[in-house]
């Protein structure tokens, strides 16, 4: 949790010497450090620029650990003195943390292998079978959605989903995995274009079926693409705030995003536990990442090309 | 999204094998039922949760349905009322206001920070580790934590620095709030764009710019006539999909402002929304209609303009 604060610049440019040799044995070109000086001024301007990112975070960070008096003085730059973590057990006691927790996690979880397995099944008929018109229609129709977005669909969905005993944390799964669908397909298709078909039909004369040439060969494959699609669809579902708050209708049943809210409504003044309640809700996606982020960034970025 | 129309070319014209290792009648027997298999409740549930909320919002925009009970078909009436609505216009007048903004502010700090971080720099992994996360943090609580900040910290920081202007929370002020909601959804979203920046700048070539060194030309220079030329279509791209994405604004507005002072901060997505509450179901969905028109205009000519462009 407190991996952000450890980044400020103190920070940040201890770990440098290590990181930048990290980084230069990943570059592609064979650059000759000697000859090429770094450029300082470009760094601290970047370091600086970074401040604004870790700014937010800093305030989080140093309300979350004040006491109540402390905190309602609204000096956000003061570090906590003393420090206290009573804002965390108010907070966990106010959201019942680990209920929203979980049902957070249980959706997410549900999204990213629902998203994975079901767009990876489709891209993978669509793509071995693109000659046949039917499967061809099938990919533009799944990727049409790309242009509808949830405010136009939300009504809607909050009726239907009504109607049909999904107003629960379920139906919110299903609903993400469905927007998640199109840019999946899209990615998977556009990967099983470059796997060579000579794989699978090697597979195939030992024997396989279809299904299993798919989960045996081509599935294990597509790990590097599953990855990014599953990062993006973990972001998107775990942060969301917009449709559980509109589709589940038992306020029991609330992601954690969603129950922040209380603190604008009912405790808006009580900052040092709001702000441990962020903190302790924005955390598992930054710890993630920052464990991860090298892995993250990469499929990051195949995602946002394509 | 050009790749939209590459796959045929595996199915059809498998590269790299000579023609005699495939005799070709074996190389396709009958379609494998598997596949329909693996297609199937992916169609089903899609259609179920996508295609019929979407049909069912069409169809109710023609009826006079407060989103239960009895209703009654009339014609084309919401839209026509709609388009005398001053709520409505001054929602989208708003929305499409910010979401410009937003377009040109992160764009510019995007392309300057993904110039930055592609340079001979120290701790390069450190900064773009730390510039990329705004991306995984939720954009509700993010904006919770600005509007503490737009309301308590930047006024007080003023005061006793003498500020003048900024001592008031600009989220108090009907005419400068919108200001608050154009700097925080570009501070969530400028990583993307710097992560497609960045993507586009690894394609120019580093000799082009050795090239010109030698010649003499500034940095300015080199930007201008080497960096910018080259890399257009990334500008295109993250221009349309930024607008796009910010047209659709919503939760970082309910978190700073909850579209106040007033109603001068509620977007087109909030009027929406409001839809159950206020009984004017089949008005919003007119409005919805009509936005998603407007969504999927920019959609095509954003097909229509990358689609020379291999790269994306």
């Amino acid at each position: 949790m407190t991996l952000p604060t450890t980044t400020i610049p103190g920070g940040a440019a201890s770990t440098t010497p290590r990181r930048s040799t990290d980084n230069s044995r990943r570059a592609a070109l064979p650059t000759s450090r000697r000859s090429d000086r770094h450029r300082w001024g470009t760094t601290v301007l970047l370091m600086l620029g970074a401040l604004t990112v870790i700014l937010p975070f800093y305030v989080t960070i140093s309300m979350a650990f004040k006491t109540g008096e402390q905190a309602v003085e609204g000096e956000a730059f003061a570090l906590p003195a003393p420090f206290s973590v009573e804002g965390f057990s108010t907070a966990w006691a106010l959201t019942d943390f680990p209920r929203a927790f979980t049902i957070s996690i249980l959706i997410t979880l549900a999204t990213v292998i629902g998203t994975i397995l079901l767009s990876a099944m489709a891209s993978y008929a669509i793509s071995r079978n693109w000659e046949k018109k039917a499967y061809r229609w099938a990919f533009y129709y799944l990727l049409a959605a790309m242009f509808l977005p949830f405010p136009v669909l939300a009504l809607s969905q909050v009726k239907l989903t009504g109607m049909v005993e999904l107003a629960n944390p379920l139906g919110v799964a299903l609903l993400h995995i469905m927007f998640q669908i199109s840019f999946s397909t899209l990615l998977f298709t556009a990967f099983l274009r470059s796997l060579p078909a000579e794989l699978e039909e090697s597979a195939r004369m030992d024997g396989a079926s279809t299904a299993g040439a798919f989960w045996r060969i081509v599935f294990p494959l597509m790990a590097p693409m599953s990855a990014t699609v599953g990062i993006f669809a973990f972001l998107k579902s775990w942060n969301d705030f917009m449709m559980p708050s509109l589709i589940i209708a038992d306020p029991s049943l609330q992601t954690l995003p969603v129950i922040q809210e209380i603190f604008q409504t009912q405790f808006s003044n009580n900052y040092h536990v709001s702000f441990a309640s962020y903190l302790m809700a924005m955390a598992p996606a930054i710890i993630a990442y920052v464990i991860s982020q090298r892995w993250v960034l990469s499929g990051l970025t195949q995602g946002a090309v394509k | 999204m050009t790749t939209a129309t590459t796959p045929p070319r595996t199915a059809e014209a498998p590269t790299g094998v000579s023609p005699r290792s495939r005799p070709a009648p074996r190389r396709r027997p009958r379609t494998d039922r598997v596949y329909l298999w693996f297609l199937l409740p992916t169609l089903v549930l899609f259609t179920l949760s996508i295609t019929m909320p979407a049909a069912m919002g069409i169809f109710y925009s023609f009826t006079d349905s407060v989103g239960f009970g009895e209703f009654n078909f009339v014609g084309l009436n919401n839209y026509l009322v709609m388009f005398s609505d001053p709520a409505i216009l001054s929602s989208y007048g708003f929305t499409i206001g910010v979401a410009l903004c937003t377009v040109i502010l992160v764009n510019v700090v995007a392309l300057t920070l993904a110039i930055g971080l592609t340079s001979k720099i120290r701790a390069k992994t450190a900064l773009r580790t730390i510039f990329v996360m705004p991306m995984v943090v939720s954009g509700i609580i993010i904006a919770f934590v600005f509007q503490f900040i737009f309301a308590n910290t930047v006024p007080a920081t003023a005061q006793a620095l003498q500020l003048g202007v900024l001592e008031e929370s600009i989220l108090a002020d009907p005419d400068l709030a919108w200001i608050s909601i154009v700097l925080v959804t570009a501070w969530q979203a400028v990583p993307q764009a710097m992560l497609i920046y960045i993507a586009g700048l690894m394609t120019v070539p580093r000799d082009v710019y050795e090239a010109s060194a030698i010649d003499g030309a500034s940095a300015w220079k080199q930007l201008r006539s080497i960096t910018l030329p080259l890399i257009s279509g990334f500008v295109l791209i993250n221009v349309i999909i930024g607008f796009k994405d910010f047209l659709g604004t919503y939760e970082i507005i309910v978190g700073l402002t909850d579209g106040g002072p007033g109603t001068s901060t509620r977007s087109v997505a909030m009027t929406i929304f409001s839809g159950f509450d206020n009984g004017d179901y089949a008005y919003q969905m007119a409005n919805s209609t009509i936005f998603f028109l407007i969504t999927l205009t920019i959609a095509l000519i954003q097909l229509r303009l990358t689609r020379g462009n291999a790269r994306i």
